[in-house]
């Protein structure tokens, strides 16, 4: 093995969503980053939708951006099709979607990672840890050079011991034309990390110039298209629709035909698929009942005839595969140009993970994305981003950052992920987040720059912009609060018009703002100041306003818990010598380790009583350090 | 870590002792104090002082009646049992009024404790000694087998079992709204907030009945009230007192100057049974002080869960007896014929008795362990007991959480009158599902996920 001259602080293994983020993060922060792909031409590659965001993972999007990340960045450059969903529904569960142009999106990420300073670019497949004892020096890669680093994250997506499957005929790859990764994943196991297998699959991408979209409905995208990062005044790439397609009788008949060589159904496959995205052959076999499915037909980028028909991933066999394609109105004529598969991979329990995502069982190791059991480029991404600050933040000695459950997503998931584990690809749904109404995309910029400031992400200039937005938006609660009406000849007509004659004078604007049928579109008729705002601070005042008493019931739930939450629990605190402790519970904190307080609380099965018992501990154990 | 909020429970046995304590803790035990207790030492000068028992009347916060007389102690932090500000109120004994004190601190702000939580509080505080954890988990632990054991009693089992289908159409309610928000573009039924409308409905009357039988069942929470009544000198007074003998627990006495009634708690096999001695009825006599007094004791007979109707065996059976057992009309009572220690007179065989007849001799006991096992036997058979299928509010946590449980709903309800977005609905679902957790354990996302993923087809 021969070892590599430069000494790195962080290794990333892995380019995909995680892996950028997470080589970005770190470089950017001012550590020697490497970042490692089996091969350089697949970066940043979307291997199934060619979509982000949606509900719950738009919001992971601007959590990422306001970290200081990439994502959203990228998604605005290359995006081809901008829809804002639930626009009827309250600002929380709003959320941005955009479709990407597939290859631009993979080339703009890896122009952007091969022109930032302090990271290095190589290709190479990592097979295995390089360990001294049991302290973690580096990577050992197929092509025999050992790269030494501080720290290591590992982002192996769907690589691990991949195993795909078209039908009952199966193959090693890690992506459909992409070898997998071996090795790796034996060793983790034998270094005691919990490996296991989960499922996944996609659809056939479809040849456009055989698909009659004079039949379908096209889905135009929203006009002006909504960017997602804050740093993105608009969007500029040309917008093309998507189409919606359906299946019919005909079409599960032709299903149900093939079962008998789906792998899932014929027992192949062991590793469990995720509910939320299941194949088609699932959701035709589950809902019998149902005359049709509903498929979205979105364009893979503009430069190519390739279609992604969504919600229609199998395994089938490929004659099964083009015969239900072909039995659905307008793709009748259809080509398959890339049949559509499932793939098994190796991933690590996430239990065995701190909430920096630093591994319990080995310092200096992270993981971030599929291989903690999460699905999505999105959730990948965000715990990216959040493995690449602390592996940055640990090399330079500073304390590492766990993000809260009432402040963002990414801290619902890693917290979700750390102290229940996993049993399916785990997506994130805006229903997991307790604090929904406090986690929305308008204010994401409001719950992370000042974290993302403060690690060393988000530049001074981009600081200062939101430092002047967040005082504007206390200024103008400060002024709607005081303003009042005088109910002059003008004010009385305006109320009536608006159907609030019943106004006092010296009613607040705050008041008027906090009904439904009044927004700054209707108080900037006698309120003249208001149009002197940005679009941003009026959308803040708005939502704070109209949303008051259901956020500060929120704020005043996460108030209760805040001592919970911020009970730190020392890594080497011996459960075994708690008195008190039944042996399940006992048993449970051994093998989970909790951080804090709140993490052990949320672990099944241990009780409200255990949580007493280790509170008094950790009470007893911070009176002596204070003492001493 | 924990919400420090104010709770309150009853720290004596139920059902025995002469004094009832109920203990509250937390910052608004001195308000609570305020509101419940008025006693001639806290009034002038600076109310209670910490540590010193004051004598006064225990009262009603909400309507400012009477309750009881008792003395209050309120001991401030940190020198208390839990190291909060503890109050302690002590009554007369017995399951009503002990229970009607926990009552008027829950109206005043407490919270019903949780069992074992003073305990908890103790020793979060660090009130309790490290060393003692051990003894003390094996006290919260067995106190909570004790309430897993009730859990199992029959009675606990059928509110289970009602709970527990309340929480199902909940949950279903919830996952349609949290579909309809996580999957915009899959093809959810439009007409979901219809279907979710129906669902809460029906569990908001289901709840609203539940609720019911705690007003009307008093039997599970006061246990049940037999009224003695007769014409005087029937030996009512004795057989009050043969029935309160040292073998049951006297729990209180009431002298009912204000309502010429005269109550005692006994306990009957574990039955608090509450005996309300009447004046004695004379209907055509032409006192008016009297008939006021008549008319007071047959008020008291729709009340009454059962009515022990004395006939005096050694006089010839007064017309007016007759009249009166017309006049129950479908109050259950039963025939109790005093004074069989002497020779027989009246004939019994004139008085309708649908429940029948029972003879007894307060002087040398003869009879009344066979009346208090008819009486038992009454009220265990009664359809209020038993109560069939359905299920029975016995105590006031599940009360309380049933009470919030409709409060969310109905909040559901007006917020999708008014039209609002589906996320504030859902918090409105999540809370009467939350508060109903505490009775059936905690509903989960995965739950959740789970039933939606099974009954809807979304995702791609």
């Amino acid at each position: 093995m021969h070892s590599y001259e430069t000494k790195y602080d962080v290794i990333v293994v892995g380019a995909g969503h995680a892996g950028c983020e997470a080589a970005l993060a770190a470089a950017r922060m001012g550590c020697l980053t490497l970042l490692l792909n089996m091969s350089l031409d697949g970066m940043a590659v979307m291997s199934c939708n060619p979509s982000i965001g949606g509900l719950a993972k738009g919001h992971l999007v601007r959590e990422i951006d306001a970290l200081g990340g990439e994502m959203a960045k990228n998604i605005d450059a290359t995006g081809i099709q901008f829809r804002v969903l639930n626009t009827r529904k309250g600002p929380a569960v709003r959320a941005g979607r955009a479709q990407a142009d597939k290859q631009l999106y993979r080339l703009r990420m890896k122009r952007v990672l091969e022109q930032q300073d302090n990271l290095h670019v190589k290709q190479g497949e990592v097979t295995a840890l390089y360990l001294e004892g049991d302290q973690l020096r580096g990577v050992d890669t197929r092509s025999g050079i050992r790269f030494l680093g501080k720290t290591v994250v590992l982002t192996t997506g769907t690589f691990m011991r991949g195993l795909i499957h078209i039908g009952l005929i199966n193959y090693s790859g890690g992506r459909a034309g992409d070898l997998p990764s071996l090795g790796l994943s034996d060793q983790l196991r034998s270094l005691g990390f919990e490996v296991g297998r989960l499922k996944t699959g996609t659809p056939a991408r479809l040849d456009g110039r055989t698909i009659d979209f004079g039949r379908l409905e096209a889905q135009y995208s929203d006009d002006p298209p909504v960017p997602f990062s804050f740093s993105t005044e608009r969007i500029t790439m040309p917008q093309v629709p998507c189409y919606i397609a359906y299946t019919n009788p005909r079409t599960h008949e032709i299903i149900r035909s093939g079962l008998d060589r789906s792998p899932l159904y014929a027992g192949v496959i062991e590793g469990i698929g995720p509910r939320y995205c299941p194949s088609i052959e699932d959701k035709v076999v589950r809902f019998p009942e149902k005359e049709r499915h509903q498929t979205f037909i979105e364009p893979e980028g503009l430069d190519t005839v390739e279609y992604y028909p969504s919600g229609m991933s199998t395994s089938l066999p490929i004659d099964i595969q083009i015969a239900f394609y072909r039995s659905m109105a307008g793709l009748e004529q259809v080509e398959i140009m890339r049949p559509a598969y499932g793939i098994e991979y190796d991933y690590v329990n996430p239990v065995q993970l701190h909430a920096t995502l630093e591994t319990k069982l080995i310092a200096n190791l992270f993981h971030a994305g599929q291989i903690n059991g999460t699905s999505g480029y999105e959730e990948a991404a965000g715990q990216g981003i959040l493995a690449g600050i602390n592996a940055a933040l640990k090399v330079q000695g500073r304390q590492p950052i766990m993000l809260g459950r009432h402040e963002s997503y990414i801290g619902v998931m890693v917290d979700d992920l750390v102290t229940l584990g996993t049993k399916e690809p785990y997506r994130m749904f805006t229903s997991r987040a307790e604090y929904r109404l406090l986690l929305r995309e308008d204010n994401a910029d409001i719950r992370l720059r000042e974290i993302g400031h403060a690690v060393g992400l988000v530049d001074e200039a981009t600081y200062a912009g939101f430092c002047q937005k967040r005082v504007q938006i206390k200024e103008e609660l400060e002024r709607v609060q005081s303003t009042r009406l005088t109910l002059s000849a003008a004010e009385k007509s305006w109320c009536e018009r608006h159907g609030c004659a019943d106004l006092q004078k010296g009613a607040s604007y705050e008041q008027l703002l906090r009904r439904p049928e009044i927004g700054y579109q209707q108080l900037r008729e006698i309120d003249p100041q208001v149009t002197e705002l940005p679009g941003a601070v009026r959308e803040q005042v708005e939502i704070q306003v109209k949303y008051q008493g259901y956020i500060e019931r929120q704020l005043e739930q996460i108030e209760r818990m805040r001592k919970q939450e911020e009970a730190r629990i020392p890594s080497d605190l011996d459960y075994k010598a708690i008195p008190g402790l039944t042996s399940e519970v006992r048993e449970k904190l051994e093998r989970f380790r909790p951080d804090t307080l709140g993490q052990a609380a949320r672990i099944q099965g241990v009780t409200p009583a255990a949580i007493a018992i280790i509170a008094v501990i950790l009470k007893g154990r911070g009176d002596q350090q204070g003492e001493s | 870590m924990y919400i420090r909020d104010t709770i309150a429970a009853i720290a004596t046995p139920l059902g025995s002792g002469g004094v009832g304590i109920i203990r509250v803790s937390g910052p608004e035990a001195t308000q609570i104090a305020e509101k419940v207790f008025t006693g001639s030492g806290t009034k002038n000068g600076g109310g209670f002082e910490s540590h010193r028992l004051f004598y006064g009347h225990l009262i009603n916060p909400l309507d400012g009646t009477l309750i009881d007389e008792g003395m209050a102690v309120l001991m401030r932090a940190p020198r208390s049992y839990t190291r909060e500000d503890v109050l302690e109120l002590h009554c007369h004994g017995g399951y009503y009024l002990v229970q009607a004190v926990l009552q008027a601190c829950i109206s005043a702000g407490a919270r019903l404790a949780e069992a074992g939580e003073f305990t908890r509080r103790a020793f979060l505080n660090g009130r309790i000694d490290l060393a003692q954890a051990e003894s003390i988990m094996d006290l919260i632990a067995s106190r909570t087998e004790r309430s897993l054991g009730l859990a199992q009693s029959q009675l606990e089992g059928h509110l289970s079992r009602s709970l527990a289908a309340l929480k199902a159409p909940l949950v279903e309610a919830l996952a349609l709204v949290e579909a309809h928000i996580d999957f915009p573009e899959d093809e959810v039924d439009p007409a979901v907030f219809a279907v979710v409308e129906t669902r809460v409905a029906s569990v908001s009357s289901d709840v609203g009945r539940l609720l019911a039988t705690y007003a009307t069942g008093k039997v599970l929470r006061d246990g049940v009230s037999v009224l003695l009544l007769g014409l005087p000198n029937a030996g009512k007074s004795s057989l009050l007192n043969a029935l309160s003998g040292t073998d049951r627990a006297i729990v209180s006495e009431l002298p009912g100057t204000t309502r010429d009634l005269i109550e005692e708690t006994v306990s009957f096999k574990g039955l608090p049974v509450k005996i309300i001695d009447a004046a004695g009825i004379r209907a055509h006599h032409a006192d008016c002080v009297e008939q006021e007094g008549v008319r007071r004791a047959l008020d008291k007979v729709s009340e009454a869960d059962l009515v022990l109707l004395l006939v005096d065996g050694t006089v010839p059976l007064a017309e007016e007896l007759i009249e009166l057992t017309v006049s129950l009309g479908s109050n259950p009572y039963l025939v109790v014929v005093t004074k069989s220690d002497l020779p027989r007179c009246a004939d019994i065989s004139r008085l309708s008795a649908p429940l029948g007849v029972s003879e007894i001799s307060a002087k040398n006991r003869f009879g009344i362990d066979q009346l208090v096992t008819l009486i038992y036997d009454h009220f265990v058979q009664s359809d209020v007991l038993s109560a069939g299928e359905g299920a029975v509010i016995s105590n006031v946590r599940h009360r309380d959480i049933l009470a919030r449980v409709q409060q969310s709903l109905q909040s559901f309800d007006n917020n999708l009158q008014l039209d609002l977005p589906p996320e504030l609905l859902a918090l409105d679902i999540r809370a009467a599902l939350d508060a109903l957790g505490e009775i059936t354990g905690e509903t989960t996302t995965d739950d959740l996920l789970d039933l939606i993923f099974s009954s809807f087809c979304v995702g791609k």
